[in-house]
C-alpha cells in the first residue's frame, strides 16, 4: 500500500502485542478522544468513514451501532467475531496475534458509543495461542484502568470477556455466535427480530468482526475524512488480504480498496511460484463465487467492483489456483466442508449439502454421468434464498460458479472415467 | 460422582462474568475435557447437575461441536488440515506420510493408543500450508521431512 498503513502500521514492532508498545505508538489516545465526544458523535464518525464490516457481509458499521436502541431495559452486549473459519481466511488471527490492544480500543469506543458495558470476544476454538496473547492484552488494559470500572476517571464502566469457541463453523454467522455465548447449540436465529433488538441474552446486541472493530481507533483518531481519503468512493479505507495457494509469498497484506487485483498478485504476493500458470482466484474465502484466470484481469479489490464481476470481496480470504488443479476433486472437499458445517436445521442446506455432496464424491469415485452436474446445479439453486442463515448461500455460490466456470473440466472428467484416488473425506 | 473441585470453582469465578448459568456450557466443557481429556457420559451428567441443566441439553451442546471429544483419543489428536489450500499445497503428502509411519487411516487411533490421525476443516494456516495441529500446538509449511522430525520428537 502506498500510503501509511491503517491496520498494519505497529506489526514489525518487536512487542507490538504490549500495552507498553502500543501506548508508545499513541494507543489508547483515540479511547480519551471518544470519551470526550458524546456518543452519537463518535456514532456519526464512523458512519461518515463508510466503514464496512470486513467478516464478509460488507455492511456499514455507524449504521449498524445506530440500529441499537438508546433506551433499553435490558443490558446491551458488543460481541466480537474472532470465529476465523472460513477457509482461506487468516488475517483476523493476525491482528489478535500482533495488535491485540487495538481491537480492545476499538470494542472500548464501540461500547461508549452504543451504550454498552459488556463485550464478549468469540475466538475459534483452536485459536489457543492467539486467545492467550487477546487474554494477556485484556488483563494489561485491566491493570492500566482501560476496562473496568471508571475508565480513564469517567464514569465509564466496560468489561471484555473472551468466550472460547468449539469448532464450528456456523457460529461464525452472528445469531449462531449469539446462541453459541448463550451455552446453546451454534444454530441461527431466524431474523427480525435483529439482533440489534433483540440479541445476546435477549438485549440490544452489536456483532462485529475483529477487522472492523480494529479499524475504529484509527478513525477516531485521524478523522472520517482521513479514512475516506482510502479506498474508493463507495469502498473507502483499507482491508487486510489473506493469500495462500502457490504464490511467492503468501500471507496477510493490507491494501486500498479498488486496488487491482492482478497488481495486488504480481506485486505485493510475488507473483506465482515458477514453473506455475494461473487457473483461478477465489478473492474472498472458499464462499465466494471463483474467478476465472481471464475473469481476474481488470478486477479490482473493492465491494462494488468485484460485485460486477460477479464475486464478493467477502473475508478477503484470498485462494490462488494453479493450472492443473484438479478442480473435481477441490470441489468435492469443498463440499464436505459445507455438509459438515451446515447446522442442520433448515432441510434445503441439510439435505441439500448432503445430496450435492454424494453427487460429487460419485463424479470423484469414477461413476458419474453428465446429467449428475445439471442436477447438482438445480439442487444448488434451490438451496440458496430458503433457509434461516447464509451457509446454504455459501455452498451455492462455490458449487455453482465452479461447475460452470470449469463445466468443460467436470464432463472431461465424467467421460474420461477418471477415478479419483486418495480422496479422504473422514 | 460431581465435578472436580478445581473445575466446580473455576465455573464460580466464571459465572461473574455471565448473567446466565447456561453461558457456562462450554467453558464447562472446555475444563472437563482439559482435566480428563474427554468428555464422558458421567461427566456430561455431573456438569449438567452444576448449572442446573438437564443432561440431555448438555450433551446436545457438547454433541453440536466438533472440539469437544466425546471418544477417548490417543495421547497425541493429530489433525491434519485438508480443505482448498492445504490440499493445494500438499495436505496429501502430510497424510500419506502420517498414514505410512504410523500405520493408521485418518479416524483411526494407533494400538499403542499414543496417536490419533483425523482430519480437519480449515484452521487459519492457508498461508503456511499443509499444516496441521498436534494437541494444541499449529505445524506449519510442513514438508514429508519436517513431519517425519515432528514424529520422532514426540517420542
Amino acid at each position: 500500500m502506498d500510503k501509511e498503513p491503517i491496520l498494519t502500521k505497529r506489526m514489525h514492532l518487536p512487542g507490538s502485542h504490549t500495552l507498553a508498545v502500543y501506548e508508545s505508538v499513541g494507543g489508547y489516545q483515540s479511547l480519551r478522544k471518544a470519551l470526550a465526544m458524546e456518543p452519537a458523535a463518535v456514532i456519526d464518525e464512523v458512519k461518515k468513514s463508510g466503514l464496512r464490516g470486513r467478516g464478509g457481509a460488507g455492511f456499514p458499521t455507524g449504521l449498524k451501532w445506530s440500529f441499537v436502541p438508546k433506551e433499553s431495559t435490558k443490558p446491551k452486549y458488543l460481541c466480537c467475531n474472532a470465529d476465523e473459519g472460513e477457509p482461506g481466511t487468516f488475517k483476523d488471527r493476525v491482528i489478535l496475534e500482533k495488535d491485540p490492544h487495538s481491537l480492545i480500543e476499538g470494542m472500548l469506543i464501540a461500547s461508549w458509543a452504543v451504550g454498552i458495558r459488556h463485550g464478549y470476544i468469540y475466538v475459534r476454538g483452536e485459536f489457543l495461542d492467539q486467545i492467550k496473547i487477546l487474554q494477556g492484552a485484556i488483563d494489561e488494559a485491566y491493570a492500566k484502568g482501560y476496562l473496568g470500572k471508571g475508565i480513564l476517571g469517567t464514569a465509564f464502566d466496560c468489561d471484555l470477556t473472551v468466550h472460547r469457541g468449539a469448532g464450528a463453523y456456523v457460529c461464525g454467522e452472528e445469531t449462531a455466535l449469539i446462541n453459541s455465548i448463550e451455552g446453546k447449540r451454534g444454530q441461527p436465529r431466524l431474523k427480525p427480530p435483529f439482533p440489534a433488538v433483540v440479541g445476546l441474552f435477549g438485549g440490544p446486541t452489536v456483532v462485529n468482526n475483529v477487522e472492523t472493530l480494529a479499524a475504529v481507533p484509527w478513525i477516531l483518531e485521524r478523522g472520517a475524512a482521513a479514512y475516506v481519503a482510502y479506498g474508493t468512493e463507495k469502498s473507502t479505507g483499507s482491508k487486510l488480504f489473506s493469500v495462500s495457494g502457490p504464490v511467492k509469498n503468501p500471507g496477510v497484506y493490507e491494501i486500498e480498496l479498488g486496488y487491482p487485483l492482478m497488481d495486488f498478485l504480481n506485486n505485493e504476493c510475488g507473483g506465482l511460484r515458477d514453473g506455475t500458470i494461473l487457473k483461478a482466484i477465489i478473492v474472498g474465502g472458499s464462499s465466494v463465487p471463483i474467478l476465472t484466470a481471464a475473469e481476474c484481469e481488470g478486477a479490482r479489490l473493492d465491494y462494488e467492483s468485484l460485485q460486477q464481476k460477479g464475486t464478493m470481496l467477502g473475508s478477503g480470504g484470498m485462494i490462488v489456483f494453479p493450472e492443473g488443479a484438479n478442480m473435481v476433486r477441490l470441489l468435492t472437499r469443498l463440499a464436505k466442508f459445507y455438509a459438515h458445517e451446515s447446522c442442520g436445521q433448515c432441510t434445503p442446506c441439510r439435505e441439500g449439502s448432503g445430496f450435492i455432496l454424494r453427487m460429487l464424491e460419485q463424479i470423484y469415485q469414477g461413476h458419474g454421468k453428465l446429467d449428475d452436474l445439471d442436477n447438482i446445479l438445480r439442487v444448488a439453486n434451490n438451496m440458496t434464498g430458503n433457509t434461516i442463515c447464509p451457509l446454504a448461500d455459501a455452498m451455492q455460490m462455490p458449487v455453482v460458479s465452479w461447475i460452470t466456470k470449469f463445466r468443460k473440466e467436470f464432463e472431461q472428467y465424467i467421460i474420461s472415467g477418471q477415478r479419483g484416488t486418495g480422496a479422504r473425506h473422514g | 460422582m460431581t465435578l472436580s473441585k478445581a473445575t466446580a470453582t473455576k465455573l464460580d469465578e466464571l459465572a461473574a462474568r455471565y448473567p446466565t448459568r447456561m453461558a457456562l456450557t462450554l467453558p464447562g466443557l472446555y475444563l472437563v475435557q482439559d482435566e480428563a481429556g474427554w468428555i464422558s457420559p458421567q461427566a456430561m451428567i455431573d456438569l449438567a447437575e452444576h448449572l442446573d441443566l438437564s443432561p440431555a441439553y448438555v450433551r446436545g451442546v457438547a454433541t453440536f461441536y466438533t472440539m469437544f471429544r466425546k471418544d477417548q483419543v490417543g495421547r497425541y489428536l493429530i489433525q491434519v488440515c485438508t480443505n482448498l489450500s492445504c490440499q493445494l499445497m500438499g495436505s496429501d503428502t502430510v497424510l500419506a506420510c502420517l498414514e505410512r509411519k504410523l500405520g493408521v487411516k485418518p479416524g483411526e487411533t494407533t494400538a499403542d493408543g499414543k496417536f490419533t490421525v483425523v482430519e480437519v476443516e480449515c484452521l487459519a494456516s492457508c498461508g503456511t500450508a499443509p499444516m496441521m495441529q498436534i494437541n494444541d500446538t499449529y505445524y506449519e509449511d510442513l514438508t514429508e521431512a519436517k513431519v517425519e522430525q515432528i514424529l520422532a520428537s514426540l517420542g
